[in-house]
């Protein structure tokens, strides 16, 4: 239908009267919170709950020759003491492969290490006991006989002849490769004006969660059924585990999630010693519960991150970008971690490298190396970071190179804003980005034009700052095609139930869940406006696999796009049927009546008819005095799941602002910037912090956090002293913009927020502080973190 | 006199408390497991990460680097006494109208923190806010909001004090 | 992790924990606690018992002595970081003190157990070394004062024998000739030191003497720098830079090499610092 200009503009299903869409609400759930009454699993306790200490292996790789238990079995408070041997039998072990990651191999893993110990820190062996205390003091008392193993420990040689295989089964120490070529790579670096080769190394880094993993298996024998409380970001999937894993049916297990004290991935997979408490709980009957402390947190929660990557790009004197290439090289752990698979971060580096940028030739190579090491699986942003640093990395190389100003080689590279639908060169399909509008934004919000005149005026002065960018895309509200083609039980649909009570509030149960972000909230938002209620007479519950539709959880930024559009159309479908009853109780014609702030009114002109307080008196008390036939239904249940789209991809540019002493290498962050566009923005409060959290956490990578090993396969420096994760006196201010660009594929349009920051950070900051030692003549850093020490060495001062 | 268990009498949270406690259980874990105050929480056991902060005779400390036993005859106070009392309204309304907290893990010790500098009276500048609270380890927020915050709160109070209408 | 068990004892006098120190070979003294917990927290040790000298009296005040500035060794770092006294008259452990972890710590954080501690990359036994002070112990055999130069014997080490309690340090007042400096490279604030310099010297007309370079993160203990005290004292900053001869170790944080040169560019900084009058 055509709209001409005097008529009044026409309603989207989002323009509802008092809508939640679009404004910044404070989050319900806060006071809990900020009152330190959550409830965290660490915090939960049940009768009878017994506590599991872990024996963790001292070496990288090693036999299990005897395990003594005797002494620990006598020690005060201990319940038990359990091997490998002995849980394998309440418990199977699990396989990390998924079919669509072609050749991907990994070997079974358990829940306790049977026989031989794959890294330093797995657990051999399980002491049970009345406190956590008491089951340390025990510990000391087990006796293992270990014979020692070579550690493959270099991911360099892990695929030589000459280095020991981990798993004899699997033939070599290859977990999965990948190649992809596409247009003329060859003949495009041959014929460009400029070619720039370089290597890149992201140190291998893990989450540091404010809250360590916990979980509270209670095995109620009477009931034949498991609770598991769990900090998980997917209570359903791992619903499905623990009944697969101990041959229960699904419906014999409950997952419930409450608070988690941050989460960022870490808390998406499946542990083995999480596992293995979960079994002990069948074995002995009754609840145990396992906290990881902080030291044994940096040795088994998931580490990310660790790649190599031998990188080039073309480019043409007019800023053209003529082709990419890559070689990957990332070593894992001994095992692909379950059941996400440990191939899928060099996956997304294959596939997301050149994103933003109409470049068509572009070849890559990415292996993934098994080692002796932690398993390494998906954390925030999985290896966006990395393609956006590789990317974003050369092209202001190519830039720097040719002499073209960064911001401009973008504008003459970025896929075009009208260009879309569009189909990137490694296949990746684009619904609608706006590369150019987001940096036309950027440019503008950081005034780029005064900080460069900044830079050159203390440039005379002595003082190095640099300011650098990155432009990126995000993948967003997964489809089946990020799990559930290779098979996994991962649900890429989502679900939310909406019934209205006894008093005319709304009761809310989503499959999605909460870790910080503020899903509770984006889902009474989407659910509130939908029905037509302020916001203070919505509960939300989550996180509860016997009392929510079936759904997926939060993680790859799905929460606002695929849980909040199930809770819109869960909230619009109680409306039409609480209209349905109102209409035949006030003799009107249902498209005539509306909700609004929850009263039902006249469409027309919002005259108030009937307060759902009283509607729900009638329908649930006095159904006698509604008219003859009437059957009302004052619940509604909805799922949705993206058809159109792969994947919602999202897209932004970040910038950093930073100064580097030459003298000292330390770096000092003056401000940082970010603009995206996640669609349609339900809560722009809630957006904006997970970006600077992102941020942040994309700092760490860049400047602060790696997992340091030795040739022997210790970690040395698993301690919150040694490990360095941002603290605030170090932190930039952020400031963020938004452009928007809805999706289709859905009637909110809302796309997901939550690891933008975390994708772009690292490599703007490595391109600020490669801008601000330009003039010195240093060699450009390109292996993170950039310590003082790398930035020295860079300048040749050291 | 040497012993593995003490009783210990302590005023947590305006209450008094009598307990028996072994000398090893620190105060974090006798305030969470004894007690059942577990708004104080455990991030990592060695000092750094400040989730275990709380107040004890009046100054923040680290709860998991002092023991249950030291406590004898202290007067601790937690989160949840903290905020019961009133005395932290509107650094809590300020953190949660700016969203200054995601997970909420840290958000106990944060605020402590905070209350711990704004005590001192004055608007610090942004930088004096880092500085005063990069003790606190948060994973989720960034700390910008976390800053906004503190500076709006200590701007409040300011002008309450100076006897301006807010 | 929890501690391994261990037993407790409230001291209600220095030479009850004495006493105890001699009666249980394995005990340990706990004052601010802010290192030893964290260590038993983690097991790396597992004492049989602790001697809790937080109640004994007499042990907390800072005052002004003949020239000295006398600081009871279970003054809380909070306590000296807020004390007039110290900001006066010894203005270089003013300067120090808030680089010292954080709030929390320094509550609890005693100057003494600092001291005692010794750890290689702390601020309070470099200033104590730079100011050329003491410590005073009391031991089964009575009093003893220990001088700085003679205190730091190895990494974690300290003069003080497995009966002794540190019950003060002392570090000469500063009056209008006495000059100090501090500058000190963390990678985030409160962190340990990669490197650190506290310095002192005195001042005579344009010239300076006794000049006292002690750097820590460097070493086992802290080090005076004594070839480039004495370029220093000649005024030449540069040749100091070259004589600079510590040989920092390679750690997790950075190479040996790093920090010989930050411990270079340190030397340049406090060195000015040394330079301008005090104001």
């Amino acid at each position: 239908m055509k709209i001409s200009d005097d008529s009044p503009p026409v309603l989207t299903a989002l323009d509802r009267p008092n809508s939640y869409i679009g404004r910044s609400v404070p989050r319900p759930n806060l006071h809990r919170l900020t009152q330190g009454r959550g409830q965290y699993v660490s915090d939960v306790t049940l009768p009878r709950m017994a506590h599991v200490a872990y024996v963790r292996s001292p070496h990288a790789h090693a036999e299990i020759k005897s395990i003594a238990t005797n002494a620990a079995k006598k020690a005060p408070g201990v319940i038990a003491v359990v091997t490998g041997a002995e849980l394998a039998k309440v418990m199977t072990p699990w396989v990390g492969v998924l079919t669509h990651l072609k050749g991907l191999k990994s070997a079974p893993q358990y829940p306790i290490a049977v026989e031989r110990a794959c890294w330093q820190g797995e657990a051999v062996c399980a002491i049970v006991a009345r406190t956590r205390a008491q089951a340390e003091d025990a510990a000391e008392l087990i006796d293992i006989a270990y014979r020692p193993l070579p550690a493959v420990t270099d991911a360099e040689t892990a695929l030589d002849a000459a280095t020991p295989t981990i798993h004899a089964s699997l033939g070599d120490n290859l977990c999965f490769e990948r190649k992809l070529e596409v247009g003329a790579p060859d003949k495009a670096f041959a014929e460009a004006d400029a070619v720039v080769e370089t290597t890149f190394v992201f140190g291998r880094h893990t989450g540091v969660t404010t809250e360590p993993r916990a979980v509270v298996a209670d095995w109620n024998e009477g009931e034949r059924r498991l609770t598991v409380y769990q900090a998980t970001q997917a209570p359903h999937m791992m619903q499905n585990l623990f009944a697969k894993h101990l041959d229960l049916a699904e419906h014999q297990v409950r997952v419930l999630t409450k608070d988690v004290g941050g989460s960022f991935g870490i808390k998406v997979h499946t542990y083995a010693d999480e596992m293995a408490t979960v079994a002990l709980s069948k074995l002995l009957k009754r609840p145990v519960k396992f906290v990881a402390d902080r030291i044994e947190s940096f040795v088994t929660d998931i580490h990310a991150r660790d790649h190599r990557i031998k990188a080039k790009i073309g480019v043409n004197k007019d800023g053209s970008i003529a082709a990419f290439e890559i070689d990957d090289l990332t070593g894992i752990g001994p095992y692909s971690v379950y059941p996400r698979t440990s191939g899928i971060e060099a996956n997304q580096v294959v596939n997301l490298i050149g994103g933003p940028y109409t470049c068509g030739n572009y070849r890559a190579r990415a292996r993934v190396v098994f080692q002796n090491k932690n398993v390494m699986c998906q954390y925030r942003a999985v290896g966006h970071p990395i393609a956006v640093a590789v990317t974003e990395g050369l092209v202001e190389l190519a830039a720097a190179k040719i002499g073209m100003d960064p911001l401009e080689i973008r504008r003459r590279n970025l896929i075009a804003d009208e260009a879309y639908p569009y189909t990137s060169a490694a296949g990746l399909k684009f619904e609608k980005l706006s590369h150019h509008e987001s940096l036309a934004h950027l440019d503008s919000l950081m005034n780029y034009a005064a900080l460069r005149a900044e830079q050159k005026k203390l440039r005379e002065k002595g003082v190095y700052r640099g300011l650098g960018f990155a432009s990126f895309i995000e993948v967003t509200n997964p489809s089946a095609a990020f799990y559930g083609v290779g098979g996994a039980r991962i649900s890429s649909q989502d679900g939310a139930t909406v019934k209205l009570d006894a008093q005319g509030a709304l009761i809310v149960a989503s499959g999605v869940s909460e870790q910080g972000q503020g899903a509770e909230s984006v889902i009474a938002q989407c659910v509130a406006s939908a029905f037509g209620i302020g916001i203070d007479r919505v509960r939300v519950t989550m996180g509860d696999t016997d009392n929510t539709p079936y759904g997926g959880g939060t993680w790859a930024s799905r929460a606002a796009g695929i849980g909040g559009e199930a809770a819109w159309q869960a909230g619009k479908a109680l409306r039409a049927n609480v209209l349905a009853v109102a209409a035949s109780v006030l003799q009107a014609k249902p498209e005539a009546l509306d909700i609004r702030s929850g009263v039902v009114v006249d469409a027309a002109n919002g005259a108030e008819r009937l307060p759902l307080e009283e509607l729900a008196r009638i329908v649930y008390f006095r159904p006698d005095t509604l008219p003859a036939g009437i059957q009302p239904e004052l619940i509604a249940t909805r799922h949705y799941v993206p058809r159109a789209w792969p994947f919602a991809f999202t897209n932004g540019v970040q910038a950093s602002y930073l100064e580097v002493d030459p003298d000292t290498g330390f770096v000092k962050l003056l401000k940082h910037w970010c603009v995206e566009d996640c669609g349609t923005i339900i809560n722009p409060q809630l957006v904006d912090e997970q970006i600077r959290g992102g941020v942040v956490q994309g700092i760490g990578a860049a400047l602060f956090e790696q997992c340091l090993y030795d040739e022997r396969g210790q970690m040395l420096n698993g301690n919150m002293a040694d490990y360095l994760v941002p603290m605030a006196a170090e932190m930039p201010d952020i400031e963020c913009g938004h452009v928007v660009s809805p999706t289709a594929d859905s009637e909110l349009g809302a796309k997901g927020a939550g690891e933008a920051g975390t994708a772009g950070a690292p490599a703007c900051v490595m391109n600020a502080i490669n801008d601000a030692l330009r003039p010195l003549g240093a060699q450009p850093l390109t292996d993170m973190p950039f310590t003082p020490g790398k930035i020295l060495r860079a300048l040749g001062k050291v | 006199m040497t012993a593995q268990s003490l009783d210990i009498s302590l005023t947590v949270n305006g209450d008094a408390v009598s307990d028996r406690v072994e000398a090893r259980k620190t105060l974090v874990d006798f305030l969470r497991e004894d007690l059942a105050l577990t708004g104080s929480h455990v991030g990592c056991e060695h000092g750094v990460c400040g989730a275990c902060t709380v107040r004890v005779d009046g100054e923040i400390v680290r709860g998991c680097l002092m023991l249950a036993v030291q406590c004898d005859g202290a007067t601790v106070q937690t989160i949840e006494g903290l905020s019961d009392s009133g005395e932290l309204a509107d650094l809590q309304a300020a953190f949660e109208q700016r969203n200054a907290l995601q997970c909420g893990y840290c958000t106990p010790g944060m605020l402590a923190a905070a209350q711990d500098l704004l005590r001192k009276g004055g608007v610090p500048s942004r930088d004096a806010i880092r500085e005063h609270i990069s003790g606190n380890y948060c994973r989720c927020t960034g700390y910008h909001a976390i800053v906004d915050a503190i500076e709006a709160v200590a701007q409040e109070r300011t002008k309450v004090r100076a006897g301006d209408k807010p | 992790m929890k501690p391994a068990p261990f037993a407790y004892a409230k001291a209600r006098s220095l030479d009850e924990a004495i006493a105890l120190l001699g009666e249980h070979k394995d005990a340990r003294l706990l004052a601010g606690g802010q290192s030893l917990i964290a260590t038993l927290n983690m097991r790396l040790s597992s004492p049989s018992l602790l001697i809790d000298i937080n109640g004994v009296g007499g042990c907390d005040g800072i005052a002004l002595k003949a020239g000295m500035v006398e600081i009871g060794a279970l003054t809380r770092h909070a306590a000296a970081e807020r004390s007039e006294t110290v900001a006066r008259h010894a203005p270089l452990i003013a300067k120090a003190m808030p680089h010292i972890g954080h709030v929390a710590i320094r509550n609890r954080g005693t100057i003494g157990g600092s001291i005692a501690f010794a750890d290689p990359a702390a601020e309070l036994p470099a200033c104590l070394l730079a100011l050329g002070g003491e410590v005073e112990a009391l031991g089964p055999k009575g009093k003893r004062t220990i001088k700085a130069d003679d205190l730091f014997k190895g990494l974690f080490e300290t003069a003080l024998g497995p009966q002794d309690v540190l019950t003060a340090i002392r570090v000469p007042a500063a009056d209008k000739n006495a000059r100090y400096g501090f500058a000190e490279f963390a990678r985030r604030h409160g962190d340990y030191a990669i490197v650190g310099l506290a310095a002192g010297a005195r001042a005579e007309g344009k010239a300076l003497t006794d000049v006292r370079l002690a750097f820590f993160g460097v070493g086992a203990t802290p080090l005076r720098a004594k070839k480039s005290e004495a370029a220093l004292a000649k005024g030449d900053v540069e040749a100091a830079v070259a004589a600079l001869d510590v040989e920092p170790q390679d750690d997790v944080q950075a190479t040996g090499a790093v920090k010989k040169h930050l411990a270079g560019v340190l030397l340049r900084r406090v060195a000015r610092q040394l330079m301008e009058p005090r104001a």
